[in-house]
């Protein structure tokens, strides 16, 4: 059942349990169903209260559908809820064996940017790391509750994240 | 949920309760208004059966105006104070503008947005797009013989903020109620979708006459969300003409020429392209004011092939707008055609070979916008049963960001971001005692802010005066359903919320409106001091009927208590509406009414969305 008093909590919003691992059709209709309700363009005819509340409302709940669909800011979504501070902007530190996977990808990169094939084997190879990433992100939440591990596991995927797209605009550059 | 039947004869509301809103598509070339009747949009036409109202707009040195067919008679003989194509200046200064050199009009360049230098003054762009719409406000209501209570009015899915709120301002000008603004591909899609019970991804398409647009949208058991959005605010079928243009310039070795010929060779040339497009082969015949004669034929083919890289241009953002989507062509159901453009062969061609199927066009596309804008205004305007009611979402076509240090571009929403939208950002201050601030506001992909488009500077004034970088202001960037961005702002690093003043560098401020109404916008001569307490009694009977649906269906919210205050506060403000004249008064007492129901606004809001929620729930079981 929703709780909108705790507008705080995303996953409550939509009547989601609190964990990582999520049924996203479940959150796609939760968010049809409450975007039916407030959108500003079922309230065109409201007094400007109403116009107002439905437009935070609709506001509200696509901050937390953004939130809550992608699995990065899902995760952190959860650490934060936990007192875990990602503290992405000061926190840079990453394990050695980590920066030397993303240099290699990196060198890999400008080496092959003319050849899609080479490029097409780097995707995997990132989406590969990507996955191993998420289900450890999944042990660290759903499992052992340990938020620290997941924002350190977090931190390195929005890396790979980062990654995966200049690898992606290099393809379509070929394209 | 009946999508054919877009409302059933017996449910719909009797006649006098059935509220006139209008869908307007306020073209680069053409402007049109349809309304829904008998369940059905239509296209109005004129007294003369026309539906199309050529954007075009002629200023007399007496101040007159005509707006029309009547002014495009003049384009050849006047071309400095006939105004074509307004639409590709809204919100653009000369800079912004592609190929300025070919308009015949003298440019005034004022910060924010150009003005047209014509015999009756200098007019802005938002004056002369608020001419097209008052005529087009004038032939709606003496078709319908009604009072329209508001408009529905599309824009290029892919137009910017300072476009928009341009638009909305000539609305304003033009004494309509915007209802929303609307992406022309999504009322196209709205047209569409209802019309054909639709299901799947589609991509809409739409080449205007100046400006193109793609959209991928999803389409679902009633539900229109946009999943990406993309295009070229300036490129058109106006471009096919000039291409067209230089082209035969070119074949005859046409020395440079004047306005009057320029304009006359160019409508040759439209009419040569509309003829391509049935025809193998056509001809540009034209004598030019010296008498030359200008003699030159042209070939299908040729004219694909000089006007090809054009089409090339519209794919590549097409390509960008399925990458956005995560989609690739073969995932997209099928490719809805819309704006007049799309009747070039090698249009549809190029397409239907990219998506790897035939594109759908059974719908006319000069008016499929029109009409779809007509079935949202119609359903703002509260016709529609609740259980017929479709449901929009769309996104933001650019990304907006704010240029920091070495300026560069940090982007604080990201485009195709679903709207209703709000983002925060934190900002604070790097001299002792800094009591102002100024963010500059930009939209685009770029990593540069000189790339982008600018959209003004804020100015933040009132911040306490703190040690460098302990005033910590939570700057909020909000953009509404209409895609219009506001920003305001709080300091907080004190502890203190500080309210702060902000200044947008770009639209019309209220009192810019009232110059401009005084200043002789010739079709709409109104008492300004009675326009105004007009809108003060629309808005009072608009919270009157809000509140007395609410006590209706949701008394059971409010308790005794708090239901006889609302009620007392609903009499109260009935009153005043019924005896006072002074629009200020009028206005306070709304504001006063307004306040004491958010409370209930807010309860019923959220009884909504449990409800909602728990009725999803039941289903799953």
């Amino acid at each position: 059942m929703a709780n909108l008093s705790a507008s705080d909590d995303y996953f409550r919003f939509f009547g989601l349990d609190q964990q990582f691992q999520i049924d996203l059709s479940a959150l796609d209709r939760a968010y049809l169903a409450v975007q039916r309700e407030v959108h500003p363009d079922r309230h065109a005819r409201g007094s400007d209260s109403e116009k107002r509340i439905a437009m935070q409302m609709a506001i509200l709940s696509n901050t937390a559908l953004q939130t809550l669909k992608n699995p990065i800011t899902r995760g952190l979504y959860l650490c934060k809820l936990h007192g875990v501070d990602a503290r992405l902007e000061t926190n840079t530190a990453m394990p050695t064996a980590f920066l030397m996977k993303q240099m290699d990808w990196r060198e890999s990169l400008d080496e092959h940017a003319e050849d899609l094939s080479s490029l097409e084997v780097l995707v995997e190879e990132v989406n590969q790391s990507k996955q191993e990433t998420l289900t450890e992100v999944i042990q660290a939440i759903d499992g052992a509750k340990n938020y620290e591990r997941a924002a350190e596991l977090l931190r390195g995927l929005l890396f790979i994240d980062k990654f995966a797209i200049e690898l992606d605009d290099a393809i379509s550059a070929l394209l | 949920m009946a999508l054919l039947q877009i409302s059933e004869p017996g449910k719909s509301l009797a006649p006098h309760q059935r509220r006139i809103a209008v869908g307007i598509d306020l073209g680069t070339t053409n402007s049109l208004v349809a309304i829904v009747k008998d369940a059905l949009p239509k296209v109005l036409p004129d007294s003369k059966g026309r539906e199309l109202l050529p954007s075009v707009v002629r200023y007399l040195p007496n101040g007159q105006t005509q707006a029309g067919f009547e002014a495009l008679e003049s384009v050849v003989s006047d071309p400095k104070n006939t105004i074509v194509s307004v639409k590709r200046f809204m919100g653009r200064g000369i800079v912004d503008v592609d190929h300025i050199e070919n308009a015949p009009y003298d440019f005034v360049d004022e910060p924010g947005m150009l003005k047209l230098r014509t015999v009756a003054g200098d007019k802005s762009p938002i004056e002369v797009s608020a001419e097209i719409l008052a005529r087009l406000r004038q032939l709606a209501e003496d078709s319908v013989n009604d009072e329209i209570v508001g408009a529905v009015i599309t824009v290029p899915a892919y137009f910017d903020d300072a476009q928009r709120q341009a638009t909305k301002d000539a609305a304003k000008l033009a004494g309509i109620e915007v209802l929303r603004l609307l992406n022309e591909p999504t009322a196209a899609a709205i047209a569409y979708g209802l019309d054909n019970a639709t299901e799947g991804i589609y991509a809409v398409y739409d080449l205007g006459g100046g400006t193109f647009d793609i959209s991928i949208l999803r389409m679902s058991r009633g539900v229109f969300e946009v999943l990406s959005t993309g295009g070229d605010s300036a490129l058109g079928g106006d471009d096919f003409d000039h291409r067209l243009y230089c082209w035969v310039i070119e074949q005859a070795k046409l020395p440079p020429l004047s306005l009057q010929d320029h304009r006359k060779l160019l409508l040759s040339c439209t009419h040569a392209k509309e003829q391509l497009s049935h025809n193998p082969l056509a001809r540009v015949h034209e004598t030019l004011t010296d008498g030359t004669v200008v003699n030159v034929g042209i070939s299908q083919a040729q004219f694909f092939e000089i006007t090809q890289n054009l089409v090339a241009k519209t794919l590549v953002a097409v390509k960008k707008a399925l990458r956005d989507a995560s989609l690739k062509p073969e995932e997209v159901k099928g490719v809805v055609m819309v704006g007049g453009a799309t009747r070039m062969p090698h249009v549809q061609r190029a397409v239907g070979d990219l998506f790897g199927s035939k594109p759908l066009n059974n719908l006319n596309p000069d008016q499929v916008v029109a009409l779809g804008a007509a079935m949202q205004a119609d359903l703002l305007a509260g016709n529609q049963s609740k259980d017929d009611e479709w449901l929009l979402l769309d996104v933001i076509p650019l990304s907006l960001g704010v240029e920091t240090m070495g300026g560069l571009v940090e982007k604080i929403i990201p485009r195709n971001t679903p709207i209703p939208v709000a983002r925060a950002q934190d900002f604070t201050t790097f001299k002792d005692g800094q009591t102002a601030l100024a963010i500059q506001v930009v939209q685009g992909e770029r990593e540069l802010a000189q790339y982008c488009r600018s959209l003004g500077r804020f100015e933040l004034r009132g911040i306490p005066p703190m040690a460098a970088g302990a005033a910590r202001i939570r700057v909020t960037f909000q953009v509404d359903a209409d895609g219009l961005l506001s920003v305001s702002a709080m300091e907080q690093g004190s502890g203190v919320q500080a309210s702060i003043d902000i200044k947008p560098s770009y639209g019309l401020t209220d009192a810019e409106i009232t110059r401009m109404l005084q200043d002789g916008f010739a079709s709409a001569k109104v008492d300004l001091l009675a326009r105004s307490l007009r809108e003060e009694q629309v808005n009072a009977r608009r919270l009157l009927d809000a509140v007395q649906t609410a006590l209706n269906s949701d008394q059971s919210l409010l308790s005794d208590q708090e239901r006889v205050a609302v009620e007392q506060e609903m009499k109260i403000l009935k009153e005043v509406l019924n005896e006072e004249t002074e629009s200020a008064i009028l206005r306070k007492a709304v504001d006063h009414a307004a306040k004491a129901t958010d409370e209930f606004a807010q309860r019923r809001m959220n009884a909504s969305i449990q409800k909602a929620l728990a009725g999803k729930s039941v289903a799953e079981i």
